[in-house]
């Protein structure tokens, strides 16, 4: 035998590198996340989620950002989530492999990887300047909407592909239509995946700052409509961080941000385990 | 004779490939009729045929006649819908849908347009009673299907497909994937079934083909080699090729 390394070897190496891996990817996440939540949480109280800032935010909370961020949240998952699903299902239910699902395909890897900063000049260019709106919460989660979509529109596909067609033939064979097949079946055997994809896009969207610089406004007054101005929170810290205004007040912001994500994260994927566990009688 | 469903002629393909050649067959009512036959001879995409669940393959192409109780069902005219209600079909692999056992069973009255609740729980309970479930599962109707174990799976699949009153079963394989004693409950409740429903069922155990079946019809690359009473097609075949088939030469 003149093996340099034995397969036993070779084994256990692979198996710490493999293990090293995951050891190190968890580390990073919990360094940042731990570092933002120790220079941010000292900031961070009922007084500061609850009030309006002073000074441009050198004082006072945050309640409107975290309205605001609310808001384009809310405007971005309304739109993007039936049109990536529904996008999706079209894909793997009503056509076959064509010239259409390819440009649809291409047209959503392009918007993927188009810098956030090039949707917030489109969204300026688009709704502020050709359709003349003013500044508002609307543009911001329309152009958010946008940068969702492709995560939406690939998660859904990947989980509906996963549905197994043994669930459609036996809809199918039972007289159910098409549609009575997809919204019975292959819909609610596929909404765990379906959530995922929602949820990655709504993160995203929720912790953009460029791509809404140029269309929300900026405004640090509490905005009582959508079509108001305002400033969501990754807005508000960076530009508390870049103006030098308060970066203990810029870190809280980053602390409520985190943890306003973690908690739609761990909800949401409770929710959807029950219910996958429910659905699979696990 | 009072036959429900009569082929004539059958001819299918799928793009250039000729899969079903010159099929003739007449199945006649309230019987258990075998296919039988090697894999890739043709018995699946035959019964496929029945309920035109070959439509959704793209490069399917027929010619020939498939009448039920007389009238062609491929007749621009028929409503797929109708007629996949009238011709059920158990499936190779058990396939309950990620539901409840009560909403499995409950789905085929749903989707036909049925929404008086009790009528609905009345007809669950009957057709896994007559499905030989309903003792096994009766206290835990609101507990999802896909934790039954395989045969039982495949009977809540009958009773699923019995609970919109077909005329017709079909069966492709149904007892392929389950263990012995699973599958003689599935040939009891095949036995009591053919009482009220036509039954074609696609086999790949000869035995179970003379345990099951009236009448047995023999498919070989695609043709039917022979047809007729299982006993006779069994005892004593015509065919030299249905011989050497089922005394075990090939296939």
């Amino acid at each position: 035998m003149n093996r340099i390394i034995s397969p036993k070897n070779a084994q256990k190496i692979m198996k710490t590198v493999f293990w090293a891996s995951g050891l190190i990817t968890i580390i990073i996440l919990l360094i940042i996340i731990g570092y933002i939540l120790f220079e941010g949480l000292p900031v961070v109280n009922l007084e500061f989620l609850l009030s309006d800032p002073i000074d441009n935010g050198a004082s006072g909370g945050i309640a409107p950002m975290i309205v605001s961020t609310i808001w384009v949240t809310l405007v971005a998952v309304c739109i993007a989530a039936p049109l990536g699903v529904g996008a999706a299902v079209y894909i793997m239910e009503y056509t076959k492999e064509n010239n259409l699902v390819k440009l649809i395909r291409f047209g959503s890897e392009t918007l993927a990887s188009v810098p956030s900063i090039i949707f917030g000049l489109f969204g300026l260019a688009f709704f502020i300047v050709f359709l003349g709106m003013g500044f508002s919460l609307f543009s911001g989660g329309v152009v958010l909407a946008f940068m969702a979509l492709p995560t939406i529109l690939q998660v859904s596909e990947v989980a509906i592909e996963a549905v197994p067609r043994s669930y459609a033939e036996g809809s199918l064979a039972l007289g159910a239509s098409k549609w009575q097949t997809v919204s019975n079946v292959i819909l609610p055997a596929a909404i765990p995946g379906i959530t995922t994809g929602i949820i990655l896009g709504m993160a995203r969207a929720m912790s953009e700052a460029a791509a809404i610089l140029f269309v929300v406004g900026a405004s640090l007054d509490m905005p009582y409509s959508i079509f108001d101005p305002g400033r969501p929170l990754p807005l508000h810290l960076y530009t508390l961080a870049t103006q030098g205004t308060s970066l203990a007040n810029s870190y809280g912001t980053a602390a409520v941000l985190v943890i306003l994500i973690l908690i739609i994260t761990i909800v949401t994927n409770t929710v959807v385990e029950n219910y996958s566990r429910k659905m699979m009688g696990r | 004779m009072n036959y429900r469903i009569e082929v004539e002629d059958l001819n299918v393909y799928f793009d250039e490939a000729h899969i079903l050649k010159d099929i003739n067959i007449n199945i006649e009512k309230n019987v258990v009729t075998s296919l039988i036959g090697p894999s890739g001879c043709g018995k699946s995409t035959f019964i496929r045929t029945l309920n035109r669940m070959n439509d959704l393959i793209d490069t399917f192409k027929k010619d020939g006649t498939v009448l039920l109780d007389g009238n062609d069902i491929y007749d621009p005219k028929i409503d797929v819908v109708d007629l996949r209600k009238k011709v059920g079909m158990v499936f190779q692999k058990p396939n309950p849908f990620p539901k409840s056992i009560f909403d499995n069973v409950a789905y085929g009255l749903k989707i036909h347009g049925i929404n008086d609740k009790d009528f609905i729980e009345q007809r669950v309970e009957d057709s896994l009673k007559e499905a030989a479930l309903w003792d096994e599962v009766k206290d835990k109707l609101d507990k999802s299907a896909m934790g039954l174990s395989g045969g039982q799976q495949q009977r809540l699949c009958i009773a699923r497909t019995i609970a919109v009153e077909p005329e017709v079963i079909l069966m492709d394989e149904p007892c392929s994937a389950l263990d012995p004693i699973s599958t003689t409950k599935i040939e009891d409740l095949i036995h009591k079934l053919k009482k009220d429903f036509t039954i074609v069922i696609v086999t790949h155990n000869m035995q179970q083909a003379t345990r099951v079946s009236k009448y047995t019809a023999f498919f070989l690359n695609g043709e039917i080699v022979e047809s007729g009473l299982t006993d006779k097609l069994f005892m004593e075949p015509t065919d030299k090729r249905t011989e050497d088939y089922i005394t075990g030469r090939f296939g």
